[in-house]
């Protein structure tokens, strides 16, 4: 049987019973769409998460201060709340450690921000000197950066993300020069950061940075910092320079036990493929439940294939008797179980592609529909159609021409 | 061209054995219009099933243009079918939605020696050798009468160039008047172009149009003689 006699036949046999076909192919378009969409919200979250974190530099280790421990006391402070981080950690490191390119040391807070117009916001406050920007690979859409002179002099100067400006001053307001005010002290303006994307808590770009001496005296009122970020070289000398690094400030801390040590070290490659391995089980989460419906799909097309071979019993006879091979029966209605699934795949990856577009226009979560995605819908409804179409084609063939002619 | 040697066809259902066809053997030549006339029960039809190569008899030969088709797999069997063979039924089994054309060539699609571009042109041949309206071709075959339905299954039957025509009770779906018109087409193709046509029938009447009439009963031919036509033409 010629391939073009089979889609002929494939064609004739389908359009006899269009709200069949019809009924069939939906199953599996809700089944492929669904598997879409799903995987497109799953890998969106991944491509969000991994942009927001590698958005801060990937070659990067960032030193955070551990529990404080009192002495001779089994009293431990909560993760976080040590002091011991100090601006002459960050020097040592950056003097004694090799391969270590850039450090920039940070002081943290979350304060409340007013403007003069009586618009406020509560916003995260980055103590920072000039070498941070290069680290985290921040740019400037107006003004300039924090500099070093800023620091020197404790100037109260301020750059500000994006969002924070939106927040203030409305969307892509001039705000060079503008006046804010943290804790009762005036900032001027000097910049605003260009966006990195990302949204919610943690966002890149909703923050002010202000020179780190300024953080020190008016906002912790101390000389301990919030974090060293440290840039490496090399990405792939990451652990072996944390090691380094983690042996430099036990010493310089007094500790001798690594276990006791009151800091520690997020080494940004363990970060990115911790939240992979989250966003992958949440991808596949998705995927098997959208899974479901697709097997729900193909179980339809048995059911349909099934029928159709009782009700053609006899045409099969007819088909034998006129010449036709085992192999040319079974081809046939694997034929049909095939297009079915194929016509059913395309106008799913169009739906699921949609809903995809849909779901980031109402509510906003990122998604993100890949070849893969594709590929893989794809893959598997073909997959379907032979695998559900072969035992109705396999029972078809083997019908015994007598028999089937004589079916009523 | 069909020599059967001591066909015997017995189908086993549980402990009961039962013998349908009893050390069959006859001779049919090419060019012969051959009637085989029983009553219901009497084996015509496995007979039939057995010339047709839908069916292998349990002992005996079955030799069909000097190829023993008896021991033949599934397969083989079915492009004996597709090259030799040609199908009438009563029921006429033609795919419905389906236009007279397309059910015409439909034998072809099995048989990979002929060019699609030939399919049209046979197709065509067939169905002005059955002597089927030319306005009819692009019908569908569901809007045809039982007559013009029958001529198309002969048409199909004719579209392979088959050695062998096998009619089963070609016209006991057919009033007889226009069961007449298919058996006079049966006897043109036999007269006119020399094809072999066999036709299992209980009718004696459709049996008389053939020039030879093998009679089967219990699973025997109780008698094999040939028929004189002038007679015919009184009645």
């Amino acid at each position: 049987m010629l391939f073009y006699d089979l889609f002929q036949e494939t064609y004739f046999a389908l359009s006899a019973n269009k709200s069949r076909s019809f009924l069939t192919v939906l199953g599996i378009v809700i089944g492929i769409g669904s598997v879409i969409a799903m995987i497109s919200i799953g890998q969106g979250a991944a491509k969000n998460i991994q942009s927001n974190i590698e958005s801060l530099g990937s070659n990067l280790l960032v030193i955070m201060p551990g529990s404080q421990r009192a002495v001779n006391t089994m009293v431990r402070g909560g993760m976080g709340s040590a002091t011991t981080l100090t601006l002459g950690d960050a020097e040592a490191i950056k003097s004694q450690i090799e391969y270590v390119s850039q450090v920039a040391p940070t002081v943290s807070s979350r304060k409340q921000v007013k403007t003069t117009q009586g618009t406020n916001t509560n916003t995260s406050i980055y103590g920072v000197d000039e070498t941070y920007a290069a680290v985290r690979n921040i740019t400037v859409s107006s003004g300039s950066l924090i500099n070093n002179t800023q620091v020197s002099n404790t100037s109260k100067v301020a750059v500000i993300g994006p969002t924070t400006r939106d927040d203030l001053f409305g969307e892509n307001a001039d705000v060079v020069g503008q006046k804010i005010r943290i804790e009762n002290l005036e900032f001027t303006v000097v910049g605003v950061t260009a966006s990195k994307g990302g949204s919610g808590m943690g966002s890149s770009d909703d923050l002010i940075y202000i020179p780190i001496s300024t953080a020190q005296r008016y906002l912790t009122g101390n000389s301990s910092v919030s974090n060293i970020n440290i840039q490496v070289s090399d990405e792939k000398i990451m652990t072996s320079v944390q090691e380094q690094v983690t042996g430099l400030l036990l010493t310089r801390h007094k500790i001798a036990d690594p276990l006791q040590a009151d800091f520690s070290i997020m080494n940004q490659a363990d970060t990115i493929s911790a939240m992979t391995s989250v966003t992958d089980t949440l991808t596949l989460l998705l995927g098997a439940i959208a899974g479901i419906s697709l097997l729900v799909g193909g179980i339809g097309i048995m059911n349909m294939m099934l029928t159709t071979v009782t009700e053609r019993t006899r045409e099969i006879g007819l088909r034998k008797s006129l010449g036709a091979k085992s192999k040319d029966i079974s081809s046939q209605f694997l034929a049909e179980s095939v297009a079915l699934t194929f016509i059913g795949g395309i106008i799913g990856i169009i739906f699921g592609w949609l809903a995809s577009v849909l779901i980031t226009k109402l509510s906003g979560t990122t998604t993100s529909v890949t070849a893969f995605s594709v590929t893989l819908a794809f893959g598997v409804s073909a997959a379907i159609g032979i695998i559900f179409g072969y035992y109705p084609a396999r029972r078809a063939a083997k019908l015994n021409p007598i028999e089937a002619l004589r079916y009523e | 061209m069909i020599n059967c040697q001591n066909i015997t066809k017995s189908y086993q259902t549980g402990e009961t054995s039962l013998t349908v066809l009893k050390d069959i053997s006859f001779e049919i030549k090419k060019g012969e219009f051959v009637a085989i006339i029983g009553p219901s029960g009497s084996g015509k039809s496995t007979l039939m099933h057995i010339l047709g190569a839908l069916d292998k008899p349990t002992a005996g030969k079955y030799f069909l243009n000097d190829k023993d088709i008896s021991e033949l797999s599934d397969d083989d069997l079915a492009e004996i079918r597709s090259q030799e063979i040609g199908f009438v039924f009563q029921s006429f089994n033609l795919l419905p939605r389906a236009s007279v054309l397309r059910n015409v060539e439909l034998p072809l699609i099995y048989d990979t020696k002929t060019l699609r571009s030939e399919r049209l042109t046979k197709a065509e041949n067939a169905l002005s050798a059955v002597g089927l309206e030319k306005e009819r071709w692009h019908h569908l075959s569901n809007q045809l009468s039982g007559g013009q339905m029958q001529r198309v299954a002969i048409a199909r039957a004719l579209i392979n160039e088959p050695n062998l025509i096998l009619a089963d009770e070609p016209t006991g779906n057919l009033d007889s008047k226009t069961g007449d018109i298919v058996l006079e087409t049966f006897k043109k193709l036999n007269s006119g172009k020399g094809h072999t046509i066999v036709l299992i029938t209980h009718e004696k009447y459709v049996a008389e149009h053939a020039d030879r009439i093998i009679e089967i009963r219990d699973g025997e031919i109780i008698s094999d003689r040939s028929e004189n036509h002038d007679g015919l033409k009184d009645k």
